[in-house]
């Protein structure tokens, strides 16, 4: 069954799911390089940013809810870990500018819908599920206040 | 025809001092011809933004594993691996890869269930080439196929199953997990997600040294000396005598049989690649908890 997903997110989906094998494992790497750096008001302040301890890569995080009530997801992670990047890349690209209301609807299921299983070991996908579970909480969290 | 050695000082004093490498060499010996250079990594992606010169990617997930049985692939398939890489039975491999050659360690196991006579690690791997400013290219190689024998898979001589295991309980045995992992608060690395254990702990009379005991912080193997008092005096390991290694799913574990078996010189030593997530979900195999190695 295919997931309903919000369209920038469903657009990420399926485009890896047109490929196969190594030119999927291509499209994560372009993702990776794609992660784009924090904005300047970020940049010095790490204790704004939660640690993704499902991955083992040092992956962390930080979701703002901007003024039009849109998500906006940042993401940093150093450039010797490409699959965490990539992974981080996706979210922060296929989430940011939707309402909070529609991220908390994606499904958990979406890490498991890019046919990476094959490719990645599942440890790695976790990693992705992980990070997709504490940007929802951040949501809910900053949506609330 | 094999490359040359490594006449390294540090490597001289090992059992095999054939089976490492330094940076220093690797870097000088790139364009010999008959030497392979094979990178294996846990992070999928860290070959594709850069690798050294001429370095092949072989994955440990998706090249060496069977796609469909938890096993190893078959000689048909390491065959067909070899020969696209333009590797000969004569050549001279030498692997690196990320987390202190984890993966690296991991693969060259799996090549030598099947007998490949040389293969060697880069000690230091990935992340020391790398902190050295040593060239990386983005560039694969395109080499000649060959073709590689099929050769059989041996079982028997450096692999050990969950039977072998029950046999061997009261024998020399090391996890290499962490503490938290040996003692059984935890079924996973610290940070790794939950991975499909069932029960914590270890095998009882397994003694736990952890695998980074064995390195140095750049990642390179400690002198004899280190290696020595960390599974002599240490772990009580006496030399001469049958070891299993295991870990959660025998990577971890490679490094450490690596080291026993090659760097110390332990000729019969076994790698247990079921490890704890078989073990700590198998019924009715006896497990120990906390920080001592227990009773069998």
């Amino acid at each position: 069954m295919t997931l309903s997903l919000p369209p920038k997110l469903a657009e990420i989906r399926d485009d890896f799911e047109a490929l196969t094998g190594n030119d999927r494992i291509q499209l994560l790497l372009e993702f990776a390089l794609e992660l784009p750096e924090l904005p300047q008001r970020y940049q010095d302040h790490p204790e704004l940013f939660e640690r993704v301890e499902e991955c083992q890569s040092p992956v962390y995080i930080f979701v703002e809810i901007d003024p039009e009530a849109h998500v906006q997801v940042f993401a940093t992670a150093p450039e010797q870990a490409p699959t965490t990047r990539g992974f981080a890349s996706i979210l922060a690209s296929g989430l940011s500018g939707l309402s909070p209301e529609d991220v908390l609807e994606v499904s958990d299921d979406f890490p498991s819908s890019l046919g990476l299983a094959a490719l990645i070991s599942p440890l790695r996908l976790r990693g992705m599920s992980g990070m997709l579970r504490r940007i929802k909480r951040q949501v809910v969290e900053k949506s609330t206040r | 025809m094999s490359v040359a050695l490594d006449n390294n000082e540090k490597f001289s004093e090992y059992a095999h001092p054939e089976v490492l490498v330094s940076t220093e060499w690797l870097e000088a010996h790139l364009d010999t011809p008959g030497l392979v250079v094979l990178e294996s990594d846990e992070d999928v992606l860290l070959y594709e933004i850069g690798h050294i010169p001429g370095a092949h990617k072989i994955d440990w997930h998706t090249d060496l594993n069977d796609p469909v049985i938890r096993d190893y692939i078959d000689g048909t398939r390491l065959s067909r691996l070899f020969s696209e890489r333009g590797i000969t039975p004569e050549s001279t491999i030498v692997l690196y890869g990320d987390k202190s050659n984890w993966w690296a360690t991991y693969a060259l196991w799996v090549i030598k269930l099947f007998g490949h006579a040389d293969a060697r690690i880069l000690d230091g791997g990935r992340d020391k080439w790398i902190a050295e400013g040593r060239a990386l290219t983005t560039e694969r190689p395109k080499p000649a196929a060959t073709k590689y024998p099929v050769l059989q898979r041996d079982d028997l001589t450096i692999r050990a199953f969950k039977e072998d295991v029950v046999g061997h309980l009261g024998k020399a045995m090391i996890d290499v997990r962490s503490p938290e992992e040996y003692s059984g608060e935890r079924t996973h690395m610290p940070a790794y997600p939950e991975e499909g254990a069932l029960r914590g702990g270890h095998i009882p009379g397994a003694a736990s040294v952890p695998w980074a005991r064995a390195v140095n912080e750049d990642g390179t193997y400690k002198t004899r000396k280190g290696l020595e008092d960390l599974y002599l005096e240490g772990a009580g390991l006496v030399p001469g005598e049958d070891v299993i290694a295991y870990c959660r799913i025998g990577e971890r574990s490679s490094h450490s049989w690596f080291a026993l078996k090659y760097l110390l010189g332990f000729e019969s030593v076994r790698n247990y690649d079921g490890s704890w997530t078989e073990w700590g979900s198998a019924v009715r195999v006896p497990i120990a908890v906390g920080t001592e190695p227990g009773n069998i």
